[in-house]
């Protein structure tokens, strides 16, 4: 269903007009921007890495096709089953036909972006199948069926009172409380007992190094480790685009990373999934699944610009320093993915003429691509896809020129040929400051919290002219 | 995008003047002021008749053609080999960084990436190639600066900007909390998003409030139309100017 700005506009204004939202996020982003900040004391060093982790990154979508091969090859020769996924149909379908093989009827989950864009959870359960989120963040927003606000703080927009109270409406016999620890333990009490039950786990994937067949997976919980060891069956799901080239690569990426989203120096728990168990082994799961999905990843691979949406390392940076997510909140986007990098990312994959007012939901600050710790050229390729919005020309993008009205051509014809057309513009302008005492004072939704800017009695151009004939 | 690492030309006798269109209609006295400026170290500003804008609300609103067809008016208009002064971080930033683009595979390509190489943004100019020295003739005051997102990330002069304003010994600068947030005006944003503009411009202008300052200067004018607008709408007496206004006013003295 597509996205029109008037329904944008009501998410916006409902997340606006609500108090809490806008206090939750604006404290949690600040937070993170002062994190980050501290994690990278130096900026000369930041720049350095930032460079080197772009480098990384654009060197592994350059060999995309071969890398991937080269990943299935290892994954395989390591015991990983590799499966391939067109869409999210069927990715959806080989996840499926796993739990139905092992006749599983739970699966506990680990954090992961692409089972969302999949809406794997929706899907398993018209299957009968029951998934439980172990993310605490997920685990909260999976009791009130909610959608993540933020890539990695999907909870981020309630705070701990709020949580609390969702935690005394779904576990009445817990007694209540708003300590964040205590919630946590009793978070961990719940999950502890249903990783242990669960046949299949399923996690994400942060970086899958060709050239080892190495998994590796970053988080602070445990919980993707206990989803990753203690079911007998891992399935893990990713995105093609996530693959790198070498262990070597791993560090720096990392590095970036964590400190780009938490500001911590490393996270608590980094997990470098190899192989199913091994026979003498004591745990690990006895089957590793990687399903690769694309779900027009190999589209945007094809655009020489477009394609460095796809060195994304998902670190939320560009969400936490943008000042209209800050104020909006993940869920007005209604996409997978908020925020500055989701408004390029999800109109490519779900096409303009569905997402196709979100490239618009920026000023182009350039904020996001100050901070992106892979260098994505975030404002400029917002730019470029709101030309493809309008663009007459078919472009590569699906939806193209979807977002095209022809009133607006109409005005941007108009004020082309004026501001082409000097003689043309001068005599605009010096009649616009001749009538100004006629131009109203209210001028649209400018004036509802502006005053009216003022047109000056003589332009610049006519005082320069005058200037030049005193001479 | 900040650019440390640009090499700066010796002081030229002559240079061109960009007046930016906001400027033209609205604050034709920042332009005055930024050509005054110029003047008083000695070099003489030259301001053709046939500019008009540098085609960025185009630009950034996706219709490239029409972009294009009001950049190349300003290619016709800005042959010589001058440096093409701009009061404004924005409109400097879009003839600096993205005329190449924009022009890219077109004939005029190379007239595009010429005239990129040689346009400045005001404060960058006065601070770095004319290396202006500034005595302060006004009165105590304290001022508020707002720095542009693209004066700040594209063109990496905010801190001209600061340097400018250090030199002026009666001015206490104070520093708003998030200065480095936009303000929410982002040209079109403003009217295609009115109720984000609208949160962003009044955080900003509380920010600014409550450092006490009695002046904004700020060096693009964009920026001053959204936040000045806005104080003016709420009835607060907090005045409000560009940057060359307030340094030609305090530093020109009776003549």
């Amino acid at each position: 269903m597509a996205l029109t700005k008037a329904e944008f506009g009501q998410g916006v204004r409902s997340a606006l007009d609500d108090p809490q939202i806008r206090q939750n996020f604006r404290s949690a982003m600040d937070g993170l921007i002062r994190k980050r900040l501290s994690a990278f004391p130096d900026p000369d060093k930041l720049e350095r890495l930032r460079l080197e982790a772009a480098e990384i990154r654009a060197k592994a979508l350059s060999r995309l096709p071969d890398l991937l091969q080269q990943l299935e090859h290892n994954c395989t020769r390591n015991g990983i089953q590799v499966h391939w996924a067109e869409t999210v149909e069927e990715a959806n379908q080989i996840v499926l036909g796993i739990m139905q093989r092992h006749g599983a009827t739970r699966m506990i989950k680990g954090k992961s972006m692409v089972s969302e864009e999949m809406g794997l959870n929706h899907f398993l359960e018209q299957h009968g199948i029951e998934c439980l989120e172990s993310d605490l963040g997920e685990f909260i927003i999976q009791l009130v069926g909610e959608a993540p606000s933020h890539i990695i703080a999907p909870a981020i927009h309630k705070n701990r009172f709020q949580v609390a109270e969702i935690f005394r409406d779904k576990f009445p016999d817990i007694p209540y409380t708003d300590d964040i620890e205590q919630l946590t333990r009793n978070a961990r009490e719940i999950l502890r007992r249903k990783f242990h039950d669960a046949p299949v786990g399923l996690s994400g994937v942060n970086f899958a190094v060709a050239e080892t067949g190495t998994l590796c997976l970053v988080e602070n919980e445990g919980n993707g480790r206990m989803c990753t060891t203690i079911p007998p069956v891992h399935i893990a799901v990713t995105g093609i685009e996530k693959v790198v080239e070498r262990l070597s690569d791993v560090p720096p990426l990392l590095d970036i990373l964590v400190g780009s989203a938490t500001g911590q120096p490393i996270t608590t728990y980094f997990n470098m999934i190899s192989s199913p168990r091994r026979p003498g082994e004591q745990d690990g799961p006895e089957e590793v699944h990687l399903v690769l999905l694309d779900n027009g990843r190999s589209r945007i691979y094809q655009d020489e610009e477009l394609i460095a949406t796809l060195r994304c390392i998902r670190c939320g940076a560009c969400m936490n320093h943008c000042p209209v997510y800050t104020r909006i909140g993940g869920h007005a986007y209604t996409s997978t993915i908020p925020g500055p990098i989701g408004s390029i990312l999800e109109p490519q994959k779900k096409g303009l003429d569905q997402l196709g007012v979100l490239p618009t939901a920026s000023t182009l600050c350039g904020a996001c691509g100050a901070v992106c710790p892979v260098r994505i050229p975030i404002p400029q390729l917002l730019n470029r896809l709101r030309f493809e919005g309008v663009s007459k020309q078919s472009g590569k993008v699906p939806g193209a020129g979807s977002q095209r009205k022809r009133s607006e051509a109409a005005a941007w014809a108009l004020w082309s040929w004026v501001h082409s057309h000097p003689a043309l513009y001068r005599l605009a302008t010096s009649m616009a400051g001749r009538l100004r005492g006629l131009l109203p004072n209210r001028i649209g939704a400018w004036t509802r919290v502006r005053t009216a800017p003022r047109l000056a009695a003589r332009s610049l151009h006519q005082l320069m002219a005058r200037e030049q004939k005193r001479s | 995008m900040s650019e440390k690492t640009r090499e700066y030309p010796e002081t030229p006798g002559r240079v061109y003047f960009f007046g930016t269109c906001l400027i033209d209609l609205f604050y034709p006295e920042a332009g005055l002021a930024g050509i005054e400026l110029i003047r008083r170290e000695g070099v003489e500003v030259v301001f053709p008749q046939g500019q008009t804008c540098c085609g960025q609300p185009a630009w950034n609103s996706g219709y490239r053609d029409q972009a294009r067809q009001v950049a190349r008016a300003q290619l016709d208009c800005f042959q010589d080999p001058l440096a093409v002064v701009v009061p404004s971080g924005s409109c400097a930033g879009m003839m600096r960084h993205h005329y190449p683009q924009l022009f890219q595979g077109d004939a005029d390509q190379a007239r595009a990436i010429e005239l990129s190489g040689r346009v400045f943004e005001l404060t960058e100019f006065l601070v770095q190639v004319l290396h202006i020295q500034l005595q302060d003739l006004g009165p105590p005051t304290r001022v508020a600066l707002h720095t542009s997102c693209a004066a700040r990330r594209e063109m990496g002069v905010a801190s001209d900007h600061l340097q400018l304003l250090q030199q002026l010994g009666n001015v206490e600068l104070v520093e708003p909390e998030r200065k480095e947030e936009c303000c929410g005006f982002g040209g079109t944003f403003a009217i295609k998003h009115p109720d984000i503009s609208a949160v962003m411009v009044h955080d900003k202008a509380a920010a600014i409030r409550d450092t006490g300052a009695e002046q904004l200067v700020s060096g693009d004018c964009g920026c001053l139309m959204n936040i000045h607008g806005h104080l003016q709408h709420q009835g607060a007496g907090l005045a409000a100017e560009h940057i060359a206004s307030f340094l030609w006013e305090r530093t020109h003295g009776a003549d």
